[in-house]
């Protein structure tokens, strides 16, 4: 099935969760916010969060410093 | 006509100068700024115009001091950001330097939250003084405010930023900066406020490490409501460090945002 993810169209595996997406993508989960069909979704959620088609994904990655 | 003199409201003839209304006024003022720009005293005055009349080397008493602040505003902003509330978690190099230009803009209320203390080498960006060495970071950046400009409201917290805080400390804030150092915690902060406060923009700061061009620093729309200020992955890291510029940069970037959010302008673009 297709996303939206970072902006861009996307073909994931279906039925995942967002955690499973951001394992997949190699993405750590405490270092980026994710934003699910425009609300953030805290990382305790993220296992929990299926994705479906048409959802729009956007994934933000933090660098220390400040 | 109808002319704001030191904001307060007067009544003159038509074509009357700017020259006039000082030696009716202010006639030892040396300094006329007309509608947030330097005037001449041959300037003539039209209705509604906002004239300002300083004494250089004058300090004004506590009635004017907010007219003379804000002098070199552009007209009607700081009547549009008096009024508002403005969280800053975290005081370091980002934190400290907003904080500094929201006070100048004459930001109505700062609640500043940090569990640190000044040391020697936080001197190399973050807005303190030598003097304030070993000072809770959230109370010298206070006094530093207060010497700025005494009308902001500052809330000082002095403690460590949690979930299981994060909503009372920032519940009145209407716009939250993100100034942290450590990513995860950047990351946690957000996913906290956002969750309590959906509603409500968080600027937030990644990416301003090093000496990097200043052009690849950003403001950007990440998220709906989450706008991020940097070049998005220049971390600091053994080998690059964080400096006063590219620190003060991102931090500009932030203010700016938190700035025209309050205006009704999008932070990131041109749009309304």
């Amino acid at each position: 099935m297709e996303i939206i993810f970072n902006g861009k169209p996307r073909e994931i595996q279906t039925g995942i969760s967002i955690q499973e997406f951001l394992d997949q993508v190699q993405l750590d989960c405490l270092q980026v916010v994710v934003e699910h069909n425009r609300n953030i979704i805290p990382r305790q959620r993220l296992a929990e969060t299926f994705l479906k088609t048409g959802d729009t994904l956007e994934v933000i990655h933090f660098v220390g410093g400040g | 006509m109808q002319i704001k003199v030191n904001e307060r409201d007067y009544t003159f003839a038509d074509n009357t100068t700017a020259g006039a209304v000082k030696a009716r006024i202010k006639a030892d003022a040396d300094l006329l700024i007309i509608n947030g720009f330097p005037a001449s005293a041959e300037t003539l005055l039209s209705n509604g115009d906002r004239l300002i009349l300083i004494r250089r080397g004058e300090v004004p008493g506590a009635d004017e001091l907010d007219a003379l602040l804000t002098a070199r505003h552009t007209p009607g902003v700081h009547e549009a950001v008096k009024g508002s509330i403005i969280g800053i978690a975290g005081v370091g190099g980002l934190g400290s330097a907003i904080a500094i230009a929201l006070a100048r803009t004459g930001i109505g209320q700062l609640i500043i939250a940090d569990f640190d203390i000044v040391e020697p080498s936080n001197l190399n960006r973050q807005q303190f003084f030598i003097d304030q060495i070993g000072l809770p970071k959230v109370y010298a950046l206070r006094d530093t405010l207060a010497r700025i400009n005494p009308n902001v409201r500052v809330t000082a917290c002095h403690l460590r930023l949690t979930p299981a805080n994060i909503a009372e400390v920032f519940g009145h804030a209407q716009i939250l900066v993100e100034a942290f150092d450590q990513a995860q915690q950047k990351v946690m902060l957000i996913e906290t406020f956002a969750a309590g406060f959906p509603q409500r923009p968080i600027v937030t700061g990644s990416g301003m490490a090093g000496y990097g061009p200043a052009n690849t620093v950003l403001t950007q729309q990440v998220a709906n409501n989450l706008y991020l200020c940097g070049d998005g992955s220049t971390a600091a890291a053994p080998g690059t460090g964080l400096m006063a510029p590219r620190v003060g940069v991102a931090a500009h970037h932030q203010a700016n945002a938190v700035l025209r959010l309050l205006l009704g302008h999008n932070p990131a673009t041109e749009e309304a």
